[in-house]
């Protein structure tokens, strides 16, 4: 058996091994490692996470017992000292020797310390490993505590240096970053993009000083300040060091390896060093006289070495090697690819700044306006993954390349295409060097069924997730593609669609929703599946939004509509939009009494917005003292049935109008149902009603009444559809009853009727079959179902006052009677309105 | 407006220095949650009777800076759980505080502790 030693446990020293085992041949090795800190490799990229949460295990690439899993012998806490490149073996300081017949040295990396006078001093840092990080926080908060506004810098505004200036902020000290160029992210981005970058990090609190050399540390023994020139000095409490690596390459120095003229240890492009059994990888591999600073080349070299020592002499390290990155630094998006900035011969660039709103977009486009060079994107980087393909597999610009920036004008929107149109070749997930072709073919060829399958098999998205969209994208087409349905499943605690999962809590009389996650389900719900499953009980049993509050929306669990800044709206039910002038002055006195802004709907009723959590047990005792209930319009539920006048007062009017629509709202007034409900009445055919914009729509014609249903206004307005013509009352009311009962049992989530009716096979005139014809012998069932509802109504209202455990939901703090300070309201127009939003 | 959320720093168990008496169990509903106030912090307590577990976080939404988290639906998404903003729907991992759908600044999570029908909440300060 042949040895393997690996000399670094970094992030490309752990992809090494990863793809090592993966490598079918790989039985005939033995594969060794040494780090010399003290746990196994952790995800250096996601350092500045530390300081969130202090959990080293969740930076982890994999346990120690990964290790021996795979039958790798780990060996942290060891240095290697010595290579003896004749004898092939290595030595550690702790007196070990190995031998080897492959050595690969995946060292990685230091930080490169400036050599300025008094860097030694208390209170400097360097920023690269957990340690580091941990005598950073222990040092910053002594300082805080004896100094509330302590200062520290970060020297370097380059990638590292901005995640430093980071974990200052989360440290609670004022930081600045001090750039010797004169821009942030010198390698990265152009003069004016670093200026956007830097307006919104001084909005964010942090300092940006830039073309400033320190020249001195100032302080006795710990550091109180730097000097950069005459009269030029910032104090600070501690200083952080960011400023650049250098390889760490004494072991290739002290075996006598080629090395290059300022360190790193020269490689060909099979990764291998002037000894053809020795390879070096990552961050120490001088490779085109470069160094390369990034995870993903690492990982790319890392593949290189593994195929190489396998006997697949063929994989090589490509010449050129793509730096594009995009990264979000501190909620801020930052991404360039190709040439970021460039000289004018070699193209022309199309620039989008908005310093308003800390934006600034680049793209490089070559003389003929054919191809893309490269581009910048500060504060929006979510058209990076295309604009990166486009770039990477040199594909056409469209005619209009500024639409690439500042988006497609008029319909349509994007200015790119699928990502299914991007070649095979196109490499989607750049850290795990994985292609279109790649996931597809996981697809296609039934390794992987779903996002999660590919994922694991093809170890996309796992790096920086960048590439997320595009995968999810390309998997979802691919499987429509193979004529896979993508089934409507409620959630992933639910495997059934609403419809399935109606059926079976009816058959199996399922009525908490803890029991239906017990026989159905599967760990905890979530937003989708709870109010799914209370829409589903109310159908069933019609209890009312009380009986299980914790699984209602929120809107139904306060039984009022969340607004802008937490407060609620209050609309009672004002049936057909007719109230008495005594139940107008209630609402009067009552919105007064609460200060409420009030406005009247368009489903002609009056909305009180502006109430607090606190106040609505009482608003609405003082509303159901005069008479009032519920309107649910916090609910999907029946929300109005509006009316004309009609034949009470209209000279044109056919019936009444106000009669029908208040008998009707009366009717189905509470009742749950996937969506909101919206119903209207019209007294003839001018329609001042408005009916065949609602969910169901009645007419007065000669002779009775014309039923239409499945319409709504919204954002795609939908006329609705005529059921049936010149019908009486009691006949409306029946096909009513047997209509919505339908829609609610079959239809999915917050899927309105007229979607509804579109997915329904045969569309209208199969609807006329089940309602009008009753071609599935259930028109008797749904009517009864109906009926069951009508009779069970309860004002949910009423519940809630008088009912003293419910009313205690119903305090913004449990542990005080004070209200929320964070309410904030401003004077609109003689009354008010919530203060704007900023964000 | 951010400086409203500076008010909300993530607590892990060892730095607690207070164990603030918040409320008694009884008053955070099972599976679901409630707000308490903590000097000028208001704090999401949240109780998940069902693995018979309680989280807390900052009521304030990274959003749209709104007090409302303890009013949103609880759950879990792989095994992660998680707290959904009544507002828009934006998720927040109860244990980590990360964004589950979505770019927005994590929230901060406080350490819970149960004491003889007692909830009790550490802060660092």
């Amino acid at each position: 058996m042949k040895t393997v030693i690996v000399v670094g446990n970094g992030m490309v020293g752990y992809k090494f091994c990863e793809k090592f085992i993966a490598t079918p041949s790989n039985n005939a090795y033995k594969l060794i490692v040494f780090g010399d800190e003290p746990r196994p490799a952790y995800d250096r990229v996601h350092l500045s996470e530390y300081f969130e949460n202090q959990d080293a295990k969740a930076l982890e690439l994999a346990p120690a017992t990964w290790y021996k899993k795979n039958g790798i012998e780990l060996i942290t806490g060891q240095r290697v000292t010595d290579i003896k490149k004749e004898k092939r073996e290595i030595h550690t300081d702790a007196g070990d020797s190995h031998s080897y017949d492959y050595l690969v040295l995946a060292t990685g990396s230091v930080p490169f310390v400036p050599p300025i006078s008094g860097v030694e001093k208390e209170g400097v840092f360097v920023y690269r490993t957990i340690e580091d990080l941990e005598e950073m926080m222990a040092y910053a908060s002594q300082i805080k505590a004896i100094k509330p506004n302590g200062r520290a810098a970060i020297l370097g505004g380059g990638l590292l240096g901005l995640e430093a200036g980071k974990a200052v902020l989360d440290m609670g000290l004022e930081p600045h970053v001090v750039e010797f160029a004169p821009k942030l992210m010198p390698r990265q981005l152009d003069s004016r993009s670093s200026n956007v970058l830097q307006l919104k990090l001084e909005s964010m609190g942090i300092q940006v000083h830039l073309s400033k050399a320190a020249n001195q540390i100032l302080g006795d023994k710990v550091i109180e300040g730097m000097e950069f020139g005459e009269d030029d000095r910032l104090d600070v409490d501690m200083l952080i060091i960011s400023a650049g690596i250098r390889p760490r390459d004494e072991l290739g120095r002290t075996c006598g390896l080629e090395m290059g003229t300022r360190g790193g240890i020269v490689v060909n492009n099979k990764m291998q060093t002037s000894a053809e059994d020795i390879f070096a990888i990552g961050e120490v591999a001088l490779y085109n006289q470069m160094i390369y600073g990034l995870v993903a080349p690492g990982y790319e070299m890392a593949d290189v070495a593994v195929n190489q020592i396998l006997g697949n002499r063929e994989v090589v390290m490509p010449d050129d090697i793509d730096m594009s990155t995009k990264l979000k630094l501190m909620g801020v998006d930052v991404a360039s690819f190709g040439t970021p900035y460039m000289p004018a011969d070699r193209g022309l660039s199309i620039i989008f700044e908005n310093k308003t709103k800390h934006l600034y977009k680049r793209i490089n486009v070559s003389h003929d306006r054919k191809t893309l060079l490269g581009g910048i994107l500060v504060g929006d980087a979510s058209d990076y993954n295309m604009l990166h393909q486009m770039y990477l597999n040199g594909m056409a610009l469209p005619e209009n390349a500024e639409e690439l920036i500042v988006g497609a004008r008029g319909e349509g929107g994007s200015a790119f295409g699928s990502a299914m149109d991007l070649p095979d070749t196109a490499q989607i997930c750049s850290c795990e060097s994985i292609t279109k072709g790649n996931i597809c073919s996981s697809l296609l060829d039934g390794k992987s069924e779903s996002l999660k399958d590919v994922i694991q098999c093809t170890k996309a998205t796992t790096g920086c997730g960048g590439c997320k969209p595009m995968v999810t994208e390309l998997v979802n087409e691919t499987l429509k593609s193979m004529g896979k349905e993508v089934k409507d499943v409620i959630c992933e605690h639910f495997e059934y669609t609403r419809q399935e999962l109606y059926g079976i809590v009816k058959v199996k009389g399922i009525s908490t929703y803890n029991e239906a996650l017990d026989k159905c389900g599967k760990g905890h719900g979530c937003e989708v599946c709870k109010p799914a499953l209370a829409s589903i009980f109310a159908t069933i049993y019609n209890d009312t939004a009380n009986k299980e509050d914790v699984i209602q929306d929120s809107n139904d669990r306060f039984l009022a509509n969340i607004q802008r800044n937490g407060s609620y709206s209050v609309v009672p039910r004002i049936p057909g939009g007719e109230i008495t002038p005594d139940k107008l002055i209630v609402l009067g006195d009552v919105a007064k009494e609460y200060g409420l802004y009030t406005k009247i709907t368009g489903g002609q009723r009056i909305d009180l917005f502006g109430a607090e959590l606190n106040d609505l047990p009482a608003i609405w005792k003082k509303l159901i003292d005069a008479g009032f209930e519920s309107g649910h319009a916090y609910g999907k539920a029946l929300r109005t049935v509006k009316s004309c006048v009609g034949s009470t007062w209209c000279r044109y009017g056919m019936d009444e109008s106000v009669s029908f629509a208040i008998e009707l709202e009366d009717r189905y007034k509470g009742i749950r149902s996937p969506h909101k409900l919206k119903g209207g009445v019209s007294g003839c055919i001018r329609e001042c009603a408005e009916a065949r914009g609602k969910d169901f729509g009645v007419i007065a014609v000669e002779g009775g009444w014309n039923l239409y249903v499945c319409g709504n206004g919204g954002a795609t307005p939908k006329h609705a559809q005529l059921l049936a013509e010149q019908i009486d009352n009691e006949t409306v009311i029946k096909y009513l009853d047997r209509f919505l009962m339908y829609y609610i049992r079959t239809a999915a989530p917050l899927m309105r009727t007229a979607a509804w009716l579109e997915k329904l096979e045969g569309g209208i005139e199969q609807l006329k079959k089940v309602v009008v014809e009753d071609s599935l012998n259930i028109a008797q069932e749904l009517e009864m179902d109906m009926q069951s509802l009508v009779d069970k109504y309860e004002c949910e209202w009423k519940q809630a006052v008088e009912n003293e455990e419910i009313g205690k939901r119903f305090k913004h703090f449990v542990n005080t009677d004070d209200r929320d300070d964070n309410l904030v309201f401003v004077p609109m127009r003689e009354q008010k309105m919530p203060e704007p939003w900023t964000n | 407006m951010d400086t409203l959320l500076q008010h909300y720093n993530p607590v892990s168990t060892n730095q607690v220095k207070t164990w603030f008496k918040a409320c008694l169990e009884k008053d955070i509903p099972e599976n679901g949650g409630a707000c308490i106030k903590y000097q000028n912090k208001q704090i999401a307590i949240f109780n998940y009777k069902r693995k018979q577990k309680w989280y807390a976080c900052q009521n304030l939404c990274p959003h749209k800076m709104e007090m409302v988290l303890s009013r949103g639906m609880i759950g879990d998404t792989e095994g992660i759980p998680k707290i959904a903003c009544p507002m828009h729907k934006k998720t927040f991992s109860l244990e980590t505080g990360e964004n589950l759908n979505g770019d927005l600044p994590s929230i901060a999570t406080f350490p819970v502790k149960l004491e003889n029908g007692f909830v009790y909440i550490g802060f660092s300060e």
